[in-house]
């Protein structure tokens, strides 16, 4: 509350690059698709707003937009309070899920609109339209109608539409979603390149984990109309706040331990051979092998014990699995220091 | 040897159909070149002196030019009024939309006898005199309609997300619809107005109670029939009709089809 205030009497220069306070949101009379919200991102972040669908991470980001008012709350831009204001008010441009490119128009006049609405000279809109398309590698063209382009090309115009107006903050709609598994990983590292080089803000809505991990500098993970944690790709792997954030962010066993959760992730499991005695600071699950997956450079087995219903995934390079097979007795091995204790 | 007999007989039974929906038409097209003055089949020569008789016509010539008058300002105003009508209904729930479309879509889906009644009785009530307005006024109800759905088909296959671009960008919402909605609206705009002109220009029913002393060229042909005079002249202006109705319908179905291949 206090930063609040602080904020509100501070310049435009000052104050992080978003900073939500208390959103809430429903729709119509059903469920509340927010449930109060408080998130801070900082400048020239790559911040990605991550979560299943449904969870209100696309929400957030329309009201950062302005697209969408709050029931209740308040959005902080640069430090500047604007959450009544419409989007044409706000320094903010978007990327879209669909794109959005105007059919009617070329390229270079999708770029360009922008700037055509704030009266920018048309000499100097072409130029700066022509820069910006050639920072996605579009530059010849510039002409052309975006029925005549595909996916991956119109989704660079979007970029290049956005980026054009050097706003302070960019918001990306699971820009990636519609593009083939080659396509997307090309597209991650440009958008990431691309991020850095104009040290813009990037807010970035996925429910990809892999893309969020990847890409990101901080994440904030939705669950249900809250942000469940907030922290580095690192920090949410290993030591997430819940047993929800574990599970969503890479693959995890969560086992009951007295009145919490432990989490132990697969890739510090390794498998010996059947009646292997523990070392001190070790831990064994003596099992048979129920499933074996093989996934190149590694293997992930699914341990079963022979008195419990809980399974224990382990995910091992293939080199060190060779020959390994369903019904294999087998012991699966963890050092004490690799389990964690989920909060709460 | 099976299959080319089935399709013979499945080109047999089309072509009858089509003679029996067109071969009337064809014959009144047909009599408009005969050069007598009585029809009689077979024709015994052709000529077209009754295009240049039926165009000497003055009370003709007045009657296609307050057709032409009625539809082209039934059609200017149903325009305007259409896609105001849509585009402020797109914004609204389905079930608004629903109850919306049913009364604006009434001056089409109820018998022509009983838009031109009520056109009738309230012009009447109101006493207005029936004029070249009233005839308008009447016309422009049903030109709408079709202005009205033209445009909304289009508008409910454009994504939000455009104008909400266009506004991301710092257009204002009167902005991006001038700049983006009404732009791409146009080819729908025009294809509705050329259907709205061909409907206008070949009404009759609601035409008969609005007109007052007016006479539009369908008018005409009711009363020349009626009275059984001038069939010669009567089957060239049917073949004028005809041309200038289909032309539009022909044209705005082949902008709508280009339209639709844009997106």
């Amino acid at each position: 509350m206090e930063l609040t205030k602080t904020m509100t009497v501070s310049s435009s220069q000052t104050g992080p690059a978003v900073f939500l306070t208390g959103l809430t949101k429903s729709y119509g009379h059903g469920k509340p698709v927010l449930k109060g919200i408080d998130l801070e991102i900082r400048r020239s972040e790559f911040f990605t707003l991550l979560g299943p669908s449904g969870s209100g991470k696309t929400t957030t980001l329309r009201l950062i937009g302005g697209f969408e008012l709050p029931d209740a709350g308040e959005v902080f831009l640069n430090g500047k309070k604007v959450t009544p204001l419409p989007p044409y008010r706000r320094d903010v441009n978007t990327m879209f899920q669909d794109y959005a490119l105007f059919p009617h128009m070329s390229l270079q006049d999708n770029v360009a609109y922008g700037m055509k609405i704030r009266g920018v000279s048309a000499a100097e809109r072409h130029e700066r339209a022509q820069q910006a398309l050639a920072m996605v590698h579009l530059e010849a063209v510039g002409d052309r109608r975006p029925a005549q382009l595909s996916g991956g090309q119109r989704q660079r115009v979007a970029l290049a539409r956005a980026l054009v107006n050097e706003p302070s903050l960019i918001l990306l709609d699971e820009p990636l979603g519609a593009l083939d598994l080659k396509l997307r990983r090309e597209m991650q590292v440009e958008l990431k390149r691309i991020q850095k080089q104009t040290g813009i803000t990037f807010v970035y809505v996925t429910h990809d984990q892999e893309e969020a991990l990847s890409m990101s500098d901080r994440i904030a993970v939705f669950s249900e109309g809250v942000i469940e944690q907030v922290g580095t790709p690192q920090a949410l792997y290993e030591h997430p706040a819940s047993a929800f954030v574990a599970r969503f962010i890479g693959s995890s066993n969560i086992f009951p331990d007295g009145d919490g959760d432990i989490l132990l992730r697969p890739e510090d499991v390794r498998l010996e051979a059947e009646g292997y005695v523990p070392a001190a600071e070790e831990q064994v699950f003596p099992g048979f092998i129920q499933e074996v997956s093989y996934l190149g450079p590694v293997t992930r087995c699914v341990v079963g014990g022979p008195e419990t219903e809980h399974t224990l995934t382990v995910v091992v390079p293939s080199r060190g699995v060779r020959g390994i097979g369903e019904g294999m007795a087998v012991s699966a091995v963890w050092s004490s220091s690799s389990v964690y204790p989920l909060p709460r | 040897m099976n299959g080319s007999m089935r399709n013979l007989a499945l080109w047999g039974a089309a072509s009858a159909v089509l003679a029996f929906l067109l071969l009337p038409l064809l014959i009144v097209l047909v009599f408009a070149f005969d050069a007598s003055s009585v029809q009689i089949w077979p024709i015994h020569s052709f000529s077209l002196k009754w295009f240049a008789a039926t165009w000497a016509d003055e009370e003709v010539r007045g009657a296609l030019l307050v057709s032409l008058e009625v539809a082209g300002l039934a059609t200017l105003l149903a325009s305007v009024l259409g896609t105001l009508a849509a585009v402020g209904m797109n914004g609204l729930s389905s079930r608004a939309v629903q109850v919306g479309a049913f009364f604006l879509t009434l001056p089409i889906a109820l018998p022509g006898v009983l838009t031109g009644i009520a056109m009738n009785s309230f012009f009447t009530a109101l006493e207005i005199p029936f004029t070249m307005v009233t005839l308008v006024i009447a016309h422009t109800t049903f030109c709408t309609v079709i202005i009205y759905s033209n445009v909304m088909a289009r508008l409910r296959r454009l994504p939000p997300s455009l104008t909400e671009a266009a506004q991301d960008m710092g257009a204002t919402p009167l902005r991006s619809f001038t700049s983006i909605t009404l732009p791409l609206l146009g080819g729908a705009i025009v294809s509705g107005m050329l259907l709205a002109f061909a409907l206008s220009f070949d009404e009759v029913i609601v035409s008969t109670f609005t007109a007052g002393s007016e006479t539009t060229l369908p008018l005409w042909i009711f009363g020349a029939i009626r009275l059984g005079q001038h069939m010669p002249e009567v089957n060239v202006v049917v073949f004028v009709v005809v041309a200038v109705t289909l032309l539009p319908i022909i044209l705005g179905q082949k902008l709508a089809a280009s339209v639709s291949r844009e997106r």
